[in-house]
C-alpha cells in the first residue's frame, strides 16, 4: 500500500529572483530573467544571452569556509534547501534525522570547478589541483552537502538525467516516502553551468538561442519564431512528506504529489523520438501510477523548451496521451520567462505547478506571438489566467532519451 | 619570524575563514581551528606558493601547530 505523499516547503534561487514570492509572482506578471551573460566574457560565441541568478549571496545561507569549498551549483541547492527547511518549518532532530532524506540532482555538476582546476592543471601542473576539486566537482553534492548541513540521516541520493533530473530526483523521494524508506525527503534540483565550456557545447550541437539583440524575447516556446533555448541557472528544492505526519506536525500543505512516471526515447542522444513517443509513455505511465483518467488533468506545465523538435514532439504528445481532451486542457512553458535550469528545471517547475493549484492560476508562455501552426494547443499565451485546477502535470526531457513526470494534485484538508 | 607568522596567519584566515585572534603559535589546525585532511592539504599548496618552497609529504604529515609551520618556513626557505 502506497503512502500519500504532500509537499510542504519550497525554497528557489532562480533567473527570475532568489525566493520562491518573487518567482512566483515573476511568472504570473510575465517577466522575463533573460540578459547578456555578464559571469564571462561572451563576446566570441554564437549565443550571449542566459537566464543568470543575481545578486545571489552565499553568505546569507552557509558560512565562509563552506563557500570556498563548494561549487556554485552546490550553493545555490544549499540555499534552495535553507529556505524549504524554513517554509516547512520543519525541525531535523535526533528523534527524527533517520526518516529525513534528502535527494537532489544536478545536470552537469561542478562546471566552474572543473574550468578552475584544469586551467590549474595546465598552468602549474598536477601538484597545485585543489584536494577539493573532487568534492567540489562531484554532481551528487548538493544532496551531500545539505544532508551534512541538516544532519539528515535517511536515504540520500542524487538523480543524473540531463534535463529530466530535477523530475527524477522528486519522483525518487516520492517512491521512497511511499515505501516507507523515509518520512521527509529534501528534494529538487541544482545547476550552475552558465560557463564557456558549457556555453562552447551547446552552442556547437545548435542547440541555443541566438537572439543576442532580444533577450527577453529569446526563450519563445511553440513560437514559430523560436531559435532554441536559453541556459538558466538555480537552484528548486521541496519538501515531500508523508501526509500524517505533515498532518500531525500541522504543516501547511502547498499540494498533493500523485504519480510518477518515467520513460526512455531509446531513438538518439539528443533528438527526442518521432512524434514524441517516449514523452507520450512516459505521461501514461504518470498516469497509470497516479490511478487517474487523463481527462481529469488541467494544466501541464511543460518541458517546452523553445527548441525547433522538442516543443513540437511534446505538443504531439500530448495529443496522443489525451486526445480530444489535450484541445480543453492548459499547457504553458515557464521556461519562456526563467529559460532552461537543466537539472534544476524539474525542481522549479515543479513548485510553479504546485502553486498553480494553489492559486488557482496558469502562469503564462510569454513570447508566444505566432504560434507555431504545429504547436495548436492552448499554451496559456502571454498572461497568467485564473483557472479552475484540481490536477496538473509536469513533464521534463533530458538528452539521452529520459523522459521523466510527475502529477500534482490540489490539497483540500 | 614576526613577517613570517604575519603572512602564514593571512593565508590560514583566508583559507580556514577563522578569527585571526584564534591563530596563536600554539594552535593546532586539526583541534584549535578545525581543518580536515583536505584543508591542511590545501593548505601546504598556499605555503608552498608564498614561501616558494617545497614541503614534502612526509614533513607536511608531521606539522600539526601554526608554531611548526613558521619554524619550518624559517629553517627551510
Amino acid at each position: 500500500m502506497k503512502r500519500r505523499v504532500v509537499i510542504t516547503g519550497v525554497g528557489v534561487v532562480s533567473p527570475l529572483g532568489n525566493d520562491a514570492t518573487t518567482f512566483w509572482n515573476s511568472l504570473l506578471e510575465g517577466k522575463s530573467g533573460i540578459s547578456p551573460i555578464t559571469s564571462f566574457d561572451a563576446s566570441d560565441y554564437p549565443t550571449q544571452i542566459a537566464g543568470e541568478v543575481k545578486d545571489f549571496n552565499p553568505e546569507d545561507y552557509m558560512d565562509k569556509k563552506d563557500i570556498r569549498r563548494t561549487d556554485r551549483f552546490v550553493q545555490f541547492g544549499l540555499a534552495a534547501a535553507k529556505m524549504a527547511v524554513e517554509d516547512a518549518k520543519l525541525e531535523i532532530t535526533a528523534e527524527n534525522a533517520e526518516r529525513v532524506g534528502v535527494y537532489i540532482g544536478s545536470g552537469i555538476g561542478g562546471l566552474s570547478t572543473w574550468e578552475e582546476q584544469h586551467q590549474v592543471l595546465l598552468e602549474k601542473g598536477p601538484r597545485r589541483v585543489s584536494p577539493f576539486f573532487i568534492p567540489m566537482l562531484i554532481a551528487n553534492m548538493a544532496s551531500g552537502a545539505v544532508s551534512i548541513q541538516y544532519g539528515a540521516k535517511g536515504p540520500t541520493s542524487s538523480a543524473i538525467t540531463a534535463c529530466a533530473t530535477g523530475t527524477n530526483a522528486i519522483g525518487d523521494a516520492l517512491r521512497l516516502i511511499q515505501y516507507d524508506q523515509a518520512d521527509v525527503m529534501i528534494t529538487g534540483g541544482a545547476e550552475a553551468t552558465i560557463r564557456p565550456m558549457a556555453f562552447a557545447g551547446f552552442c556547437s550541437a545548435k542547440a541555443m538561442s541566438t537572439r543576442n539583440d532580444e533577450p527577453t524575447k529569446a526563450s519563445r516556446p511553440f513560437d514559430r519564431d523560436r531559435d532554441g533555448f536559453v541556459m538558466g541557472e538555480g537552484a528548486g528544492v521541496l519538501i515531500l512528506e508523508e501526509l500524517e505526519h505533515a498532518k500531525k506536525r500541522g504543516a501547511t500543505i502547498l499540494a498533493e504529489v500523485i504519480g510518477y512516471g518515467m520513460s526512455a526515447d531509446a531513438h538518439h542522444i539528443t533528438a527526442p523520438s518521432p512524434g514524441g513517443e517516449g514523452a507520450a509513455r512516459c505521461m501514461k505511465n504518470a498516469l497509470r501510477d497516479a490511478g487517474i483518467e487523463p481527462s481529469e488533468v488541467e494544466y501541464i506545465n511543460a518541458h517546452g523548451t523553445s527548441t525547433g523538435q522538442g516543443d513540437i514532439a511534446e505538443t504531439m504528445a500530448i495529443k496522443e496521451v489525451f486526445g480530444e481532451h489535450a484541445y480543453k486542457l492548459a499547457v504553458s512553458s515557464t521556461k519562456s520567462m526563467t529559460g532552461h535550469l537543466l537539472g534544476a528545471t524539474g525542481g522549479v517547475e515543479a513548485i510553479a505547478t504546485a502553486f498553480a493549484l494553489r492559486d488557482q492560476i496558469l502562469p503564462p508562455t510569454i513570447n508566444l506571438e505566432n504560434p507555431d501552426p504545429e504547436c495548436d494547443l492552448d499554451y496559456v499565451p502571454n498572461e497568467a489566467r485564473k483557472a479552475k485546477v484540481n490536477v496538473a502535470l509536469s513533464n521534463t526531457f533530458g538528452f539521452g532519451g529520459h523522459n521523466a513526470t510527475i502529477i500534482l494534485k490540489r490539497y483540500e484538508a | 619570524m614576526a613577517d613570517t607568522f604575519d603572512r602564514v596567519k593571512k593565508i590560514i584566515v583566508d583559507r580556514l575563514g577563522v578569527d585571526e585572534s584564534k591563530i596563536t603559535l600554539e594552535a593546532s589546525f586539526k583541534e584549535d581551528l578545525g581543518a580536515d585532511s583536505l584543508d591542511v592539504v590545501e593548505l601546504v599548496m598556499e605555503l608552498e606558493d608564498e614561501f616558494d618552497l617545497e614541503i614534502s609529504d612526509e614533513d607536511a604529515e608531521k606539522i600539526t601547530t601554526v608554531g611548526e609551520v613558521v619554524s619550518y618556513i624559517t629553517a627551510n626557505k
